[in-house]
């Protein structure tokens, strides 16, 4: 039994098959201008790596902001479900989820079948979302992935007040010409990052154990920054961490095809 | 008596220069994220036009977020009563004071002598703030100056649906992108600025006469929409609507050096 989730973000879309209750072939793309377009590429890509054709898939279940407009999909479930069954099928301990991706951050937490009890979110603001690193990493002139593995060379992290993105901008400017380091302000920066996320997730209290999803669960200076703001172990994800909601949503066409 | 006062805002820094209580001279430059240097720029170059030294300066008193970064200054003093006692040294008959700054957006309330009776602010969120429309004009590769002018030819204003002036960067990138009208657009983004200060006013009351002040005051496009979802008429300042921070504090000044 062959079957796929496919996952269209606001950024970037996943689509991960599996055949037997397993993965066999995952892909990762930047959007399209269409979501379908998006949906159509990456899920080809991904079929293709498998050796297969859409021809193939028994079931397929799409997700994310543009999960409606998949002409190839069964059907089409939540963002916030995929995310949670998806995590807990990798590991099964797993209660609390918590997802940052590119324009939005949530707390999911499940039950031991992976099945949604609560979750909260914030998609109105770009802090403690991708999109403030992704402002930061512009206004310090350094790749995402470098803002990362210099904050965590840093000693001595320096305090950013500000929560709005822009604003931490003129903050970080300001330590710039003041000569300040940059793997301090990039500690700084995913500090400010964490906080946001804590207080997001403490609304929704946490349960262990937790994980981590989305593409900013591949910041190691985010995640040891929210490990130590939390204080708890964020479980490492044993599959890329950005293509959790695919997999939630083919788990969820498997589960379909077995009723 | 000589005295002064700056106004180190994140964005611009700004200095006035009283002589006998009339404004002998101001400046304003960008901060450029550089607040003590900024400071030290703007006071030598309003101390020139005015033909005066430092030495003669009576008082000299410092506001605005930069305010601790200014060694020369005598004193250091909030934004909000200095944005209320400049506001009235203008215009004693002001109840209300509507301050749109780069970071900062404030509805102040003043009553005798320009002191503040009441004051809402917000400077935790762009949304509502000049840089807000900053970050806009970037997108659209305007100046800032150009959204004012540019949002009167609009006919039918977009409606922007994002708060957060990252999410409406990219909001009003997708407008251009569906072909819409770019003054529909600006027009819209001013609305919005104008709808998050008619929040805040609503909290703090108005009463007039009112006057807008700061940066975003010389957008005729904020100032309009203001003027018609407040339903007042903004008074005229007889200066530039950038210095008032700076002249409130020259104002504190002159009561200091008493």
């Amino acid at each position: 039994m062959v079957v796929a989730g496919c996952d269209v973000g606001s950024l970037s879309a996943e689509a991960v098959i599996m055949d037997n209750g397993s993965i066999i072939s995952f892909e990762i793309i930047k959007v399209r201008p269409r979501p379908e377009q998006s949906a159509g590429d990456v899920m080809n890509a991904a079929l293709s790596k498998a050796g297969l054709t859409l021809g193939g898939l028994d079931y397929c279940i799409s997700t994310g902001y543009g999960r409606e407009k998949i002409p190839f999909a069964n059907d089409n479930i939540s963002e916030i479900s995929c995310h949670g069954k998806g995590a807990q099928w990798l590991i099964p301990s797993v209660r609390t989820v918590i997802d940052v991706g590119g324009q939005d951050c949530k707390a999911i937490s499940v039950d031991e079948n992976g099945n949604l009890l609560n979750f909260i979110m914030n998609d109105k603001c770009a802090a403690g979302t991708g999109r403030f690193l992704e402002v930061m990493s512009k206004t310090l002139g350094v790749g995402l992935e470098e803002l990362a593995s210099l904050a965590v060379r840093s000693k001595n992290p320096l305090p950013v007040t500000s929560q709005c993105s822009i604003f931490t901008e003129t903050e970080a400017m300001c330590y710039v010409n003041e000569g300040e380091k940059m793997a301090d302000i990039a500690a700084g920066i995913n500090q400010a990052m964490a906080r946001r996320v804590k207080a997001l997730v403490g609304r929704i209290g946490i349960v262990d154990e937790v994980c981590m999803t989305g593409g900013v669960a591949k910041n190691s200076g985010v995640l040891k920054s929210l490990e130590e703001i939390l204080q708890v172990t964020i479980k490492k994800m044993p599959e890329d961490p950005q293509i959790i909601g695919a997999l939630g949503a083919a788990i969820f066409a498997k589960e379909e095809m077995q009723k | 008596m000589i005295v002064a006062g700056f106004d180190v805002g994140t964005l611009t820094t700004k200095a006035v220069v009283l002589n006998d209580g009339s404004i002998a001279s101001y400046d304003i430059i960008p901060t450029e994220a550089k607040p003590e240097g900024a400071a030290k720029v703007v006071m030598e170059n309003a101390l020139s036009k005015a033909g005066i030294s430092f030495t003669d300066l009576g008082f000299c008193v410092a506001t605005g977020w930069g305010r601790k970064k200014v060694g020369f200054a005598n004193k250091d003093m909030g934004e909000i009563p200095c944005l209320g006692k400049g506001a009235y040294r203008l215009i004693p008959s002001l109840c209300t004071v509507i301050d749109i700054g780069a970071q900062t957006s404030s509805v102040i309330r003043i009553g005798k002598n320009g002191n503040v009776l009441d004051y809402g602010t917000n400077d935790k969120c762009a949304s509502g703030t000049g840089k807000f429309l900053g970050v806009i004009a970037e997108a659209l590769e305007l100046g800032i100056d150009d959204l004012g002018p540019l949002s009167l030819q609009s006919k039918n204003p977009v409606s922007i649906s994002n708060q957060c002036a990252v999410f409406a960067e990219s909001e009003v990138i997708s407008h251009v992108n569906e072909g819409m009208e770019l003054a529909d657009i600006v027009s819209g983004i001013n609305n919005s600025i104008a709808r998050r200060q008619v929040t805040l006013a609503k909290r703090v009351g108005v009463k007039e006469d009112v006057c807008i002040i700061g940066g975003v005051a010389k957008n005729i496009g904020v100032v309009k929409d203001l003027e018609s979802m407040l339903e007042v008429e903004m008074k005229k300042l007889p200066v530039d609507p950038q210095i008032i921070g700076a002249l409130g504090a020259a104002v504190i000044a002159e009561q200091k050096a008493k």
